[in-house]
């Protein structure tokens, strides 16, 4: 009865998401076509880091790292061969990859499995490390990412960056990932593997104990988050049409992890949410970072101010309710006893 | 029917067991005591593979175990109730069971053995759907015991069960043991309470800063002297 009644609120929602994007893309501008774009990728951005950092316990910042390899494969793939010869002006493209154009699809997924891949060589010695160690080692990861790119002038064209890279994403790429995101995850989780991930959040000596290959799992979690960055970052670049190195620093990785607090780790439902007001916020908070006249004061735009509102939801969000905005408290919950 | 042989574990410079020799029989309840420091959980964890044997060799049923990873141990029928319970707190009671036992994959068998978890522990029948971290201390140490029980073992090896417990719970714990003892579970008791694990025990070890001191019967060491005023308080 459960499982069904589950069943038909997934169903419901489904509809409702296609027949909001359906009138959306009816009735919309550009501008709010746009944020409706961005909160179906950070969707699926928060969900992906929501699985290594929230479910499986993991602290990894390497998110804008994963989403940089994402981003400039879509680009370099679906280029046109012209676009490309116009780009790579200071040097010519490798030459294995100058006569290259796929499809959105293949270039996506070409570039959430080369992000796990990645995934899997990075994570392979760094996920022996737990808590700020793993943090700093996935945090330099990024970085690293990110200067290789800057100097890696006929493969990425560099500081430069793409430009021209064909707008294929829309409403339906950015949701329909996310509603896939959303579902194998929530699939995962139901599952085996799902059980292990929150043993090992929950104690790695007892998930051990239990007989749980906690380096396969961990591997397994991290790969599969990298996975969905990845594609995310694809997303983001066909979205744009224009990216560089210096997009994927480290505030890219603190927006996501924003998303996935105030979701609640480990919170499926919420990660959605949050990801949205995010998105929204971010762009309705504008307003803060501009000039304001109040008639017999005026008060002078600080460029980000916006995040500083974010900063203070934050505090508050880690303060109060450390288990995300949605956490409902049980009645038979009363205590919570941690040992 | 479990054997260490010579047993050496270091951590870092510091060395923790110094050959220790172990048999356990089937059926027994075979208790390992000793003071803070002596060795004694590194001894459960390094039968586990926990923690790397520096030297020996650990045998089950004459299948050479040493090098074996615990996942594999554990798969083939040793469950370790660990020290201090560490249950998964933020999944329910249920949940938690469900994990012990992660390495089988009969459902049939696993649901059964759910029920007959909770034919043991009624409490935590009644609190299947409560998240383990809000269970009492004595509620957790039964979770923790349901939840090695549902990796369906041969050997049991609790580490100190009723550490942090009130004396009332410290008894339902031994009684607990006992019913387990019934059932034909075979166990590897370690405890620093002294006394109530040699009044249970088939057989007992003594262990002092990582060597084997005294080992019998558990009747026998309680009469025994040097027990007696080490680790009963009984004065001369």
């Amino acid at each position: 009865m459960r499982e069904k009644s589950k069943t038909h609120v997934t169903l419901i929602i489904l509809v409702l998401t296609i027949l909001g994007l359906f009138l959306a893309n009816r009735y919309l501008d550009a501008y709010k076509i746009r944020i409706i774009n961005l909160s179906g990728i950070y969707v699926t951005l928060g969900l992906s880091m929501n699985l290594i950092n929230g479910m499986t316990g993991m602290f990894s910042l390497g998110h804008a790292g994963f989403m940089a390899i994402g981003a400039y494969t879509v680009g370099i793939l679906t280029m046109p061969v012209s676009m490309k010869q116009m780009n790579f002006f200071m040097q010519p493209i490798v030459p294995f990859l100058a006569n290259v154009e796929w499809g959105f699809l293949p270039a996506l997924l070409a570039a959430g499995l080369i992000a796990a891949l990645f995934g899997v060589l990075i994570g392979a010695p760094v996920l022996r490390l737990t808590d700020d160690y793993l943090a700093i080692a996935t945090l330099g990861f990024a970085e690293i990412i990110r200067v290789v790119f800057t100097n890696t002038q006929s493969l990425t064209n560099g500081a430069l960056g793409l430009k021209g890279i064909p707008n294929y994403t829309n409403t339906w790429w950015s949701w329909g990932v996310a509603l896939v995101t959303m579902w194998f995850i929530s699939f995962l989780m139901k599952g085996t593997y799902g059980k292990a991930f929150l043993a090992i959040r929950e104690d790695e000596v007892a998930a051990r104990a239990m007989g749980i290959n906690l380096f396969k799992h961990k591997v397994m979690s991290f790969s599969f988050g990298c996975f969905f960055a990845g594609v995310a970052g694809g997303l983001m670049a066909a979205l744009l049409g224009t990216i560089d190195p210096n997009m994927f620093r480290i505030t890219l990785t603190f927006n996501i992890l924003l998303i996935v607090v105030l979701g609640g780790l480990g919170k499926i439902g919420g990660t959605v949410i949050a990801a949205v007001v995010v998105t929204v916020m971010m762009e309705a908070l504008r307003f803060l970072d501009e000039s304001i006249d109040l008639g017999l004061v005026q008060i002078k735009g600080i460029p980000g101010m916006r995040m500083v509102v974010f900063s203070i939801i934050l505090i508050f969000v880690v303060i109060v309710r450390e288990k995300g905005f949605l956490k409902r408290t049980k009645g038979r919950e009363l205590t919570y006893v941690k040992n | 029917m479990l054997e260490v042989i010579d047993l050496h574990v270091n951590y870092g410079g510091i060395t923790a067991l110094r050959g220790i020799n172990l048999t356990i029989e089937e059926n027994q309840i075979v208790t390992l005591i000793g003071a803070n420091g002596a060795g004694k959980s590194s001894t459960l964890r390094a039968i586990m593979g926990l923690v790397a044997k520096s030297n020996g060799k650990v045998l089950y049923k004459g299948e050479d175990f040493t090098n074996l990873p615990t996942k594999d141990i554990v798969a083939r029928g040793i469950a370790m109730v660990p020290e201090g319970r560490r249950v998964f707190a933020d999944l329910t009671v249920e949940e938690n069971l469900i994990l012990g036992a992660y390495t089988r994959s009969d459902q049939k068998a696993i649901a059964n053995d759910i029920k007959s978890v909770y034919d043991t522990f009624p409490r935590l029948k009644e609190r299947s759907w409560q998240k383990a971290g809000t269970l009492s201390g004595g509620e957790q140490q039964m979770l923790a015991v349901g939840r090695a029980l549902m990796v369906n073992p041969k050997i049991l090896m609790m580490d100190e069960p009723s550490l942090g417990l009130a004396p009332l719970l410290v008894k339902d714990i031994f009684d607990i043991i006992n019913i387990l003892r019934e059932r034909g579970n075979t166990i590897l008791l370690v405890e620093q309470n002294a006394r109530k694990a040699l009044e249970i025990a088939d057989y007992a070890y003594v262990l002092e800063t990582g060597q084997l001191v005294l080992e019998g019967p558990g009747k026998t060491l309680l009469e025994d002297q040097r027990v007696q005023e080490a680790y009963l308080g009984v004065a001369r």
